[in-house]
């Protein structure tokens, strides 16, 4: 039960909801409320005023646009996990968008509201870091774009600044012999990713890697690009061998969490396994 | 083995009546009770697990809008105490009030009520209730709170022991002496949640001097007779109802702090009250199960002649006793323990303790799961060391059919039995003689496969009302069925059985129509009403409601038999020996184109003009129905999985069980008992655990962090079942509600640990977590190196 008052503003266009947040110290951006209303039900969050973009249907586009693909803030889950253009292209951002939740929260929940929440065990972090995805914010000092390896901070921290909105997410359609591919280890209760690794590689026409990009969620306190494992991987010809030594470094320089569920040794574990995971697959998708 | 013949309903596998309503949603549960003028109220809980009160100040939270009072210890006395409904030999009780006035026990122990207009208010005034608390030392482990100079949770008790309980069997000694093998193991039983899908809620009004209460309960109407008692009301005054109930698994088999207090405040303040716990108060507040440690030692013969069982128990029974905790580790649980076996020597002592956390009592199985897990293991692990078939060393100690009525080292006398054929039947669904084959196409593919089996006996049908009162149960064991026929012929069964869930509108139907010659369709079942039931009803848990309830229900319907056939022979002008009941017809054998419709029958019964000499006038029928014995199912589960010896992960991937719980009423229902307990045992095995830190928070404090299986989680069950009758009863009837999820939690662990056996891992702790079974895996590796 939200025990607490709060004023509720419904804007039609990103102008006026930006203008909206600045009427409170206070205010909360709602998008699908699938992070933010269980926060609000358990007294976590207070907030004065909730500013709901959900009518802004321009937000809700997913589009391909000068060589990117070019995701609304409020597509859920669901639609990212459904849509062709992304399957195709980006087929660890559709991976990961189907191992949100479950039905009813990947029906609700936007990728805009999960990236801006950043919660580190959400998903679609992974994808958006793998993929070197932009992240275009508009606030009372107009309009941004934030690479993602800028954007996630800490956990619960971006780079958003105060009343900035996250209205899109570009991700440039990798070039090339390119697959793509997202392995969890998912909370067995509550589904959010222990681990989740987005591999992205793409392969020259002799078979060497060319490109290797790697987001991990879960595992450490915000999600994170596995620079190591993917110095490792490029200019080999990615079989078993290369692949098991580029995931034996996939946690290399990062402290890992540790909670009721996991250990920090075995989040790493889980981390080079499913590194060694996706890159299989994103591999065979790229030679395919 | 007995096969029973089919009767016309009974056996049938008939939809249940609950279900259409309850599907559309339009089910009324007791948080769907709403009454004009209505309060609520928000609790305040201690969120220290052992602190001194020292000051409660609740003047900001009065002066809230809407807030109509705030009720501390001090001014709810009147309560009285919560009840404990067993008592065993030596033992030390706790007072146990609704609201701790001086002393806070666990980390959700209630000080103080809010009562307000509406729930919000109610939440919002009780944040605002300020409490000064001196913390105190806290013990969360029961073999700790046993040791010397462990914080005292009962001063007044001067110690944490709440008994120490023995039963004894046998020459142990000589086991051990004359023992060519022996086994070890330290069994953590963990800490579970019941997490039954509706919260507990509870909902009161007095008007006129009478006190109704509707409550999500298993046991409406000992709550009725405790609020009487405590009150001070006439029991006739007081009115309990346990409307649609959404599961309790043992968790509403209480009467609860809350109960008294809610009916106290309706009671002094004149307005119905309503409270409903919310998840993550129910995880604090609804009782925990399970909890205890155990040391387990068997000595046998190196043919796998089992000679002797020792076990060594401590159980956590929380901060209070609840109602029926001093029961659980002790008459369910070691009485039990011996399970399908013939053992010359058994030697079991079971000691309760006093922690700051959470108190425990009944969850599913009570006490039943805890002691087939700890032999099911211990029998696992005998094989091992003798190097013989887990099934074949079952089978070989298994108590012979012929052996029956059969005097268990405990003491306990098991009606009838037949486990061998049950045992075959669950290895041939399983196809056990074809495991090692996939154990080895597994290992190519780089998995630990493993199988795992659990051979159960358990106590059902609770319970002779001798036996409670020689076991410290201080109260009758019987249950109570009234069946009224109106004069038109419509049927309705009154059950002091009190379901929430289990269906016993469909199946007490088919028991009665098929006494009375009518359809299922046309008796109604009612249930849970103090006011309208046939009388003292004792409840639903224990799976005690088929064999004792059943039995009345049956009883009952055998009287409402006998004088339909007197009535019909009257009218028929036949003798009672040549009149059938069937169809809703009454007629003389081989004349069934005379017949009389039951609703002549029953009116007669009303018009009392026409009916034999001497016969009283009406068509009713009440019985109370006293079991001779308990009864003691059986069978056997056997589950095969496959570890991913990289993340831990298991997967369940083939589960076959063989049970016996005599003669079936309605198979659909049986099987659902067996699909959500043996997922709810399968819970207790991979996934759930309640977790405190050394200050006595509780961890796992939400359905985030602690996981309840569903469908999802589970393979599709294989189910078979013999029928072996008993004689304790006169339908042969013996109770399914906690088989599953007494079987499964062993027969899943002892999968697992079949599968890694060949790394030399012979134990894990449960839950068995990915991250356990990798932490298991990694050390054989570095151990073997």
């Amino acid at each position: 039960m939200i025990t607490h008052p709060f004023t509720y503003a419904a804007p039609t266009t990103i102008d006026e909801a930006v203008k909206a947040l600045g009427r409170s110290r206070d205010a909360k951006v709602l998008a699908g409320g699938h992070s933010l209303i269980p926060l609000m039900k358990l007294g976590l969050a207070e907030p004065e005023l909730l500013v709901d973009i959900g009518r802004i249907a321009s937000l809700r586009e997913i589009k391909s646009e000068d060589g990117a693909i070019v995701v609304g803030a409020l597509a859920t889950h669901r639609s990212i996990a459904d849509s062709s253009t992304i399957g195709k292209a980006l087929t660890a951002l559709a991976e990961a968008a189907a191992a949100v939740g479950d039905l009813q929260v990947r029906s609700r929940g936007t990728i805009g509201g999960s990236l801006a929440h950043a919660d580190p065990a959400a998903d679609e972090p992974a994808p958006t870091l793998a993929f070197d995805a932009t992240i275009r914010v508009i606030g009372p000092k107009g309009r941004r774009d934030i690479p993602a390896r800028e954007f996630f901070k800490e956990t619960f921290e971006t780079a958003l600044g105060p009343n900035e909105i996250v209205v899109e997410i570009r991700f440039p359609a990798p070039a090339g012999h390119a697959g793509s591919a997202y392995a969890k280890f998912p909370h067995p209760a509550s589904g959010f990713a222990i681990v989740g690794v987005a591999a992205l590689v793409a392969v020259k026409s002799d078979g060497t890697i060319d490109r290797a990009a790697i987001g991990v969620t879960g595992a450490a306190a915000g999600p994170f690009r596995a620079t190591a494992a993917e110095r490792a991987l490029v200019g080999t010809r990615g079989d078993a061998s290369a692949i098991g030594a580029a995931a034996a470094k996939a946690a290399e320089g990062v402290t890992m969490l540790a909670d009721l569920t996991a250990s920090s040794e075995f989040r790493k574990q889980l981390v080079m396994v499913h590194t060694r995971r996706a890159l299989e697959r994103a591999l065979e998708r790229a030679r395919g | 083995m007995t096969t029973a013949t089919p009767s016309t309903y009974i056996g049938a596998r008939t939809p249940r009546k609950e279900d259409p309503r309850l599907i559309r949603g339009s089910g009324v549960f007791t948080d769907d009770v709403t009454l004009p003028g209505m309060v609520y109220v928000s609790l305040v809980r201690s969120p220290h697990a052992h602190a001194r009160i020292r000051r409660i100040d609740a003047a900001a939270a009065r002066k809230e809008p809407g807030v109509v009072t705030v009720v501390t210890g001090k001014d709810a006395e009147a309560t009285g105490v919560l009840p404990v409904f067993i008592t065993v030999p030596g033992m030390n009780g706790s007072k146990h009030m609704p609201l701790a006035s001086d002393r806070a026990r666990y980390a959700g122990d209630a000080i103080a009520a809010v009562v307000a207009d509406t729930h919000k208010a109610a939440k919002r005034a009780a944040d605002m209730v300020t409490i000064d608390y001196e913390p105190l030392p806290v013990v969360v482990d029961a073999t700790k709170a046993l040791e010397p100079g462990a914080p005292i949770l009962h001063e007044e008790l001067g110690t944490n022991l709440v008994f120490t309980y023995p039963v004894k069997g046998g020459d142990i000694d000589k086991a051990f002496r004359d023992a060519e093998a022996t086994v070890k193991l330290h069994i953590v039983n963990q800490r579970l949640i019941p997490n039954a899908m509706e919260p507990r809620s509870v909902v009161a009004k007095f008007e006129a001097g009478e006190l109704t209460v509707w409550s999500s309960t298993q046991i409406p109407h000992f709550v009725q007779l405790i609020l009487s008692v405590n009150l001070g009301l006439s029991q006739n005054k007081v009115r309990v109802i346990a409307p649609e109930v959404g599961g309790g698994f043992g968790s509403k088999l209480q009467v609860y702090a809350e109960e008294l207090l809610i009916a106290h405040l309706a009671k002094t303040l004149g307005r119905p009250v309503k409270w409903t716990e919310d998840r993550r108060e129910a995880y604090l507040a609804t009782i925990h199960g399970r909890d205890l440690v155990e040391d387990v030692e068997v000595a046998a013969k190196r043919d796998g002649t089992i000679l002797g069982v020792r076990i060594r128990t401590v159980a956590n029974v929380g901060a209070y006793l609840q109602a029926f905790a001093p029961g659980i580790p002790t008459i369910l649980h070691a009485f039990i323990i011996p399970g399908a076996y013939r053992i010359p020597a058994f030697d079991c002592e079971v000691r309760g303790a006093y922690t700051n956390t959470t108190p425990v009592d009944a969850y599913r199985g009570a006490g039943r799961p805890e002691a087939t897990f700890a032999i099911e293991r211990a029998m696992d692990r005998l094989a091992d060391e003798i190097g013989m078939d887990p099934a074949e060393l079952r089978r070989k100690n298994f108590v012979p059919p012929d052996a029956f009525p059969f005097t268990t080292i405990s003491g306990i006398t098991y009606d009838s039995g037949d486990y061998g054929p049950a045992l075959d039947r669950a290895l041939a669904m399983a196809d056990y003689k074809g495991f090692e084959k996939r154990r080895a196409e597994a290992k190519a593919r780089g998995k630990h496969r493993g199988i795992g089996l659990s051979s159960y006996v358990e106590i059902c049908g609770l319970a002779p009302s001798k036996a409670n009162s020689a076991l410290g149960v201080g109260w009758g064991g019987y249950e109570s069925a009234r069946i009224r026929v109106h004069p038109t012929g419509a049927v309705q069964v009154f059950t002091g059985t009190s379901p929430h869930g289990q269906g016993h509108e469909t199946s007490w139907a088919q028991i009665a129509a098929d006494a009375i010659g009518v359809s299922p369709d046309d008796i109604e079942v009612r249930h849970g009403d103090t006011f309208e039931s046939p009388g003292m009803g004792v409840g639903t848990f224990g799976s005690r409601s088929l064999a004792v309830g059943g039995i009345a229900v049956h009883n009952a319907a055998q009287k409402i038999r006998e004088k339909v056939i007197q009535i019909g022979a009257h009218l028929l002008e036949a003798s009672p020996a040549d009149v059938v009941v069937e169809g809703g017809k009454v007629f003389v054998k081989g004349v069934p184109e005379k017949a009389k419709a039951f609703g002549e029958i029953s009116m007669a019964a009303y018009l009392a003009s026409n009916l034999p000499d001497g016969m009283e006038p009406g068509l009713e029928a009440t019985t109370y129905y006293d079991p001779p014995n308990f009864t003691f199912p059986f069978g056997t589960h056997v589950a095969e999985v496959e570890v991913d010896p990289e993340t831990g992960t298991i997967e369940i991937i083939r589960y076959s069980a063989c049970d016996d719980c005599g003669r079936q009423i309605n198979p659909m229902i049986v099987e659902g008992q067996l699909h959500g307990g043996i997922t709810q045992g399968i819970g207790q095995a991979l996934y759930e655990t309640a977790v405190y830190d050394a200050n006595g928070q509780l961890l796992s404090g939400s359905m985030m962090e602690y996981h309840v299986p569903t469908a999802a989680d589970v393979p599709p069950f294989a189910l078979d079942h013999t029928v072996t009758l008993t004689k304790t009863n006169p339908l042969g009837v013996k109770g399914i509600g906690e088989a599953g999820t007494i079987a499964s939690t062993p027969a899943v662990v002892n999968a697992v640990i079949d599968a890694l056996s060949p790394l030399g891992i012979k134990h894990i702790d449960m839950p068995l977590t990915a991250e356990k079974v990798w932490q298991a895996i990694r050390k054989a590796g570095e151990a073997r190196r």
